[in-house]
């Protein structure tokens, strides 16, 4: 094995990246699965939809990733222009602004959450993805608001919305105002019910926190990736209070699945069709298909 | 009486006076006129002390262990109460309570987070920290509520929703999301108040209404001081820092717009007056009461959603 991982690492900007977004997804040449420790290249990685070759274990991937493989790579982004401000002016050893500016270079994105546009097979779908590397994929006015916008445009289009959850939590240094993005959200997603179009909760690894006590548990229809975590406390968080040690598969999607929180576990291989499939049986209000019986 | 750090002062002087009294009966001085002085202190020092609370120091006093609980106010506050039990899936959570009750002439239904009021209880209430079933029993209240035209009161005073094993297992995060969802729609007028902690999800997951008030020494926030220091700073010697930062004092969160108001408390706090504060609380559920209900359904469910649609701080980048 090499010393150190400079081989692993690229050393100039924009070799292998298509877009100039930079991805969640390593780069470089080769990849060491975290979970088997076997190293393969990154072009089998990503043939294989950023998961393991050997134990298929999926790697944690961007929003951008997740709209290629969903809209096979034709997508149009939305609501680009909204920024998060440091109104409080938050600062613990570092200040909100900072964070901000730091990820904005790191990550190349606009905030924890972007949506898109684009077609599944022949139908039409709203997707709002979070970016776990923007601050944690935390939640604070711009991610509610962003996803307040998209309920609106789902329910102006009458399309079906997806969330694709993936975040920490609430985002500490918007306090109240970050608590206050669980409420909105869900209020949101009571116009998107009364409109009767369907609303798909996809929770990836990690979700947690407020993110998942407001619209990532709220889906006509939650799924998951294998082996993801999902939960309300941290699991250092209970822990420390119960001061005990946790049972295996604590948090995992597969126990959700167990304890009736989700209705299936999709390997992300699958996962387009999978949202076909649903968009299909589910009769969204503007379905393609001619066997399916138009609603009044 | 406790005393707080802060209060020391206080403190001191009482402790002057028990003196002074003690003086007065076992002698024929007559102490009135001095008693009568350390009481003008008393009530000056007071006052100091509690018109430049830090946010920290109001998180103290949400926590002082006097100070009056959901079930107090209820059976202060109402004529007839009749508490209901269990959520009808899994059980009854003892740290939230709650049943139909008049106060004066409205029907209202009433529910809140309870805290224990000595050691045992404060275990059997599980420090005021929900279980799912806790908001699933809350939520199905609100139903029925909803079905017999009577207003929701929420009472809010908790350090958090129980972060346990089972908690999650049971679906702690989905039971808050529905009680959003659902409220958010609720046929029914919600008013919310927070009558002493209002920490992050636990508090949030029976706080969506149409009106929400705290009480004045209270905080509401994402995250508890001692959690955030412990994240942001890697320790728990911050909490006051995080306190101030967090901006959760109720006149912050009054300048947010996120609560409608602020309840004034007796000098001292709600527990130096509890009953007092139980008078002032039940004045502002009425006065609001009358105001909500006249305000036809549809438009009061469209404001509320209105209301926290509009919440959030950002900017349009070109």
């Amino acid at each position: 094995m090499m010393e150190g991982q400079s081989w692993f690492q690229r050393f100039k900007d924009g070799i292998q990246t298509a877009t100039k977004f930079k991805r969640e997804t390593p780069d470089g040449l080769w990849f060491q699965c975290t979970e088997c420790k076997t190293t393969s290249t990154v072009k089998e990685l990503k043939k294989n939809v950023y998961k393991c070759p050997n134990c298929n274990k999926h790697i944690r991937i961007g929003s951008h990733d997740y709209f290629d493989i969903i809209f096979d790579g034709k997508w149009t982004e939305y609501f680009t222009e909204l920024k998060s401000v440091d109104f409080l002016e938050f600062a613990d050893l570092k200040s909100y602004q900072e964070r901000l500016d730091k990820s904005y270079k790191k990550t190349g994105l606009h905030d924890a959450i972007c949506v898109a546009k684009g077609k599944v097979g022949r139908k039409s779908l709203i997707v709002a993805a979070m970016d776990f590397k923007f601050i944690g994929g935390s939640m604070g006015s711009v991610v509610g608001e962003k996803i307040a916008k998209a309920i609106d445009m789902a329910i102006e289009e009458n399309t079906p919305f997806m969330i694709i959850s993936k975040s920490g939590g609430a985002r500490m240094m918007e306090s109240a105002f970050s608590l206050m993005q669980m409420a909105k959200t869900s209020a949101k997603l009571t116009q998107l019910a009364d409109a009767g179009i369907p609303y798909l909760s996809f929770l990836t690894d990690p979700t947690t926190g407020g993110v998942t006590a407001s619209f990532a548990m709220l889906g006509d229809i939650n799924f998951s990736e294998p082996d993801a975590l999902i939960g309300f406390a941290g699991p250092r968080v209970i822990k420390e209070t119960i001061k005990k040690e946790l049972p295996a598969g604590f948090q995992k999607a597969e126990s959700l699945l167990e304890n009736g929180f989700l209705d299936f576990i999709v390997d992300r291989a699958d996962l387009k069709q999978r949202i076909d499939d649903l968009l299909t049986v589910l009769n969204p209000p503007n379905a393609t298909d001619k066997t399916v019986v138009q609603k009044k | 009486m406790v005393f707080l750090e802060f209060e020391k002062s206080l403190e001191s002087l009482y402790t002057q006076r028990n003196k002074l009294e003690q003086v007065g009966e076992e002698s024929d001085i007559d102490v009135s006129p001095m008693l009568a002085e350390l009481d003008k202190k008393i009530t000056k020092t007071r006052k100091e002390i509690y018109s430049n609370l830090t946010g920290w120091q109001r998180v103290q006093l949400s926590r002082h262990p006097e100070r009056p609980y959901t079930l107090f106010y209820i059976e202060e506050m109402s004529k007839k109460f009749v508490e209901l039990h269990g959520d009808r899936y899994f059980g009854d959570d003892k740290a939230i309570v709650g049943g139909p009750a008049k106060i004066d002439n409205y029907h209202v239904m009433i529910l809140g987070h309870q805290k224990g009021v000595n050691t045992k209880l404060r275990q059997y209430r599980n420090f005021g920290m929900a279980n799912p079933e806790g908001y699933r029993k809350a939520l199905r209240l609100m139903k029925t509520a909803e079905r017999f035209n009577m207003p929701v009161i929420c009472l809010i005073d908790t350090p958090g929703a129980y972060p346990g094993i089972e908690a999650e297992e049971r679906g702690q995060a989905e039971a808050i999301a529905r009680n959003l969802f659902e409220m958010a729609k609720l046929r029914i007028p919600i008013l919310c108040y927070i009558i002493g902690e209002g920490a992050s999800g636990g508090a949030i997951g029976i706080g969506l209404g149409d009106r929400v008030f705290m009480l004045e020494n209270t905080w509401y926030s994402v995250i508890s001081p001692e959690s955030c220091s412990s994240i942001l700073w890697r320790s728990w010697d911050y909490k006051e820092q995080a306190a101030e930062m967090l901006k959760l004092t109720p006149q912050d969160m009054h300048s947010f717009g996120i609560v409608d108001g602020i309840i004034a408390e007796p000098i001292g706090g709600a527990h130096a007056d509890p009953n007092a504060m139980a008078k002032t609380l039940k004045k502002s559920i009425k006065t609001q009461l009358n105001e909500l209900v006249q305000i036809p359904i549809d438009q009061l469910i469209k404001q509320r959603i209105e209301k926290y649609a509009s919440i959030g701080k950002y900017e349009l980048a070109e």
